[in-house]
């Protein structure tokens, strides 16, 4: 089968420092991979190079068997690459309907959309509640509250209910239950589930060893700027898993 | 029974969790509680109760010699540049930025409507226009060195400043044009000041565009996708460029659309003095007083925050002030120094408003 998302040789540096040092990333249609990795070891990079939010020194990404070159997030999202950055990237005073729908809103149908372009302000903010409604939000009362009086796991919720409603073809996750609280952590690995039954491939990158091994199909395991190998979670433990990203145990032979 | 523990399905206890979205009892906030969300929630309306505040004020102290629609619109028509100024100054604060050289936009562009007409012999209408382009291109200079070559917009536009101005008087020659030659020549370049009367109050064109213009920005900056870009950009620019908004489009419509406003206050200039000199005092002034009005009307400087109709506010506070205190007799250093006093209020309650959150 071939990769729908596919990087190849990528490098990325940063000054003296290499961030990505000949990086291969292969993510398979309809998977869950999760990318593992010890704190610098440019799993943000990698995600930043095939996410467009950083255009790498070398290197190739492969959407779908075509070669992409992303200069900006905004071609990635157009080419149905969503991603929810550790972040978040939320406008703190807009609302939360403003910041769903941040660069794709909605028009009013008729002359008002066309000729005044207003924003169909009702219909943008019954898509919002619904999206949060899926994902368990409840504890968001009002949907044109301010991000910035959010809680910090109901912003990261507001995020991964963004990427969830709009991402076609590859969703990204960095961190994504990293601030949340046991429920909605426990939603958004439900969700992650859901929007793999849909057919969407998930990249997630997460420290969280537990949420990892219950939702992953395949462990890109990142160390030191490159994929030291990819491991079957049914195949390894999470030690074994903690062992090869720290350098304490030799890799297994080949991906 | 360690064991027992660490095995303990913990998430198992989800299953009989609420599934309505909260909602709490009405808790009394108190006055001053309910009053910080108002605020929050409409920043327009500190100037707004400022304005009404010093308008009653006035009017009881002066009576009918201040409250009548001949004052009250006279002070319309004092304010009509700098208000229009201050809805240009207001979209470059709304995106985290400064503009010092509005004023420098709008004298030239006033000079180059003059000259364009007088020296090189153009329609009045043509020499509007080109006024106006050319006012949009300075515009479109300082959003591309602003946002292409991420210089900080008070620099590029201390420098577009100086160098507008300096321009400005080297095109003109230093020579003013009389309004009398306009009057008979062109009278197209007094169009903003034609006077039409609705009672006893006296209104121009100019007044009249000033009013539309802040009505058509507010209308904009709430209710269309640009207007919420121009916000985010403002708020947070890297977060929105990740969120998918052409951050350098936006920055580059916003001071394109500045240098027309700017423009348009050029003709409105005309319109208001008559004559057409490369010395206004609006070359050297302009921005400051733009400044003013913005910062009273509650807008943050810095950025993301605030409503364009408080900035048009602003504008009128300053214009009640000042007619009220010269109806008083009062030494016109008064006005400066209650202005002051004004500025130094407004960005405290600014900063108030903004500790609402987290």
């Amino acid at each position: 089968m071939e990769p729908i998302l596919k990087g190849r040789n990528l490098v990325k540096r940063y000054g003296k420092v290499t961030a990505l040092d000949h990086c291969d990333f292969d993510l398979y249609p309809g998977e869950i991979l999760a990318v593992i990795g010890d704190n610098g070891a440019g799993k943000s990079t990698l995600i930043k190079a095939v996410s467009g939010a950083v255009v790498p020194d070398e290197g190739t990404v492969t959407l779908e068997g075509k070669e992409v070159r992303f200069s900006s997030p905004i071609e990635a999202r157009d080419a149905g690459i969503e991603t929810v950055y550790q972040t978040l990237a939320m406008s703190p005073a807009l609302s939360i309907t403003d910041n769903m729908f941040m660069g794709r809103e909605l028009r009013m149908p008729g002359v008002m959309g066309k000729w005044f372009r207003k924003l169909d302000k009702p219909a943008m903010e019954k898509f919002a509640r619904e999206k949060l409604s899926e994902l368990g939000l409840m504890t968001i009362q009002n949907i044109n509250q301010a991000v910035e009086t959010l809680s910090g796991g109901q912003r990261q919720g507001v995020a991964v209910a963004r990427a969830a409603a709009f991402g076609s073809k590859v969703i990204i996750l960095d961190e994504p239950t990293a601030a949340l609280g046991v429920k909605e952590s426990r939603k958004v690995l439900e969700l992650i589930q859901d929007v793999k039954s849909r057919g969407i491939p998930i990249i997630l990158i997460s420290h969280n060893m537990p949420h990892v091994f219950e939702v992953a199909d395949r462990i890109h395991v990142h160390r030191l700027g490159k994929r030291l190998c990819v491991i079957d979670p049914k195949d390894y433990t999470m030690s074994d898993a903690v062992a090869f990203m720290t350098g304490a145990k030799e890799a297994p032979e080949a991906a | 029974m360690a064991s027992d523990r660490t095995n303990d399905n913990y998430e198992s206890a989800l299953s009989g969790a609420s599934t309505d979205v909260a909602s709490f009892e009405y808790h009394k906030k108190g006055f001053v509680g309910r009053l910080h969300d108002l605020l929050h929630t409409n920043p327009a309306l500190v100037p707004l109760i400022v304005l009404v505040a010093a308008i009653i004020i006035f009017g009881i102290a002066l009576g009918s010699k201040f409250f009548s629609p001949f004052a009250l619109t006279l002070i319309l028509q004092q304010v009509q540049i700098v208000g229009v100024l201050a809805a240009a100054q207001s979209l470059i604060i709304l995106t985290a930025g400064i503009d010092l050289s509005v004023g420098a936009m709008a004298v030239i562009s006033s000079v180059i409507m003059g000259q364009f007409t007088f020296r090189y012999g153009l329609p009045a209408p043509m020499a509007v226009a080109a006024g106006l382009a050319i006012g949009t291109a300075i515009g479109a200079l300082n959003g591309w060195l602003v946002s292409r070559v991420k210089l900080p917009p008070f620099i590029v536009t201390l420098g577009m400043w100086q160098i507008v101005l300096a321009a400005n008087y080297l095109f003109s020659r230093n020579e003013t044009i009389r309004a009398q030659d306009i009057e008979a020549n062109a009278p197209f370049l007094h169009f903003m000041g034609y006077k039409f009367q609705i009672g006893g109050a006296t209104f121009t064109l100019g007044v009249l565009v000033m009013i539309l213009l802040v009505l058509l920005l507010a209308y904009v900056l709430r209710n269309t996708a640009w207007g919420r870009h121009v916000y985010a950009v403002g708020d947070d620019p890297e977060a929105a460029q990740l969120a998918g908004v052409d951050v350098h489009k936006t920055l580059m419509s916003v001071y394109m659309l500045v240098g027309f406003i700017c423009a348009l206050a050029g003709w409105v200039m005309i319109g208001r003095f008559g004559s057409v000199s490369p010395s206004a005092s609006t070359g050297m002034m302009g921005n400051i007083q733009s400044i003013t009005a913005v910062v009273i009307g509650g807008i943050s400087l810095f950025g993301g925050r605030g409503s364009i109709l408080g900035a048009f506010f602003g504008a009128l506070i300053v214009g009640v002030f000042e007619l009220g205190l010269r109806m008083a007799g009062a030494d016109p250093q008064w006005t400066f120094l209650l202005i002051g006093a004004l500025i130094i209020a407004a960005v405290s309650v600014d900063q108030w408003i903004r500790k609402v959150s987290a």
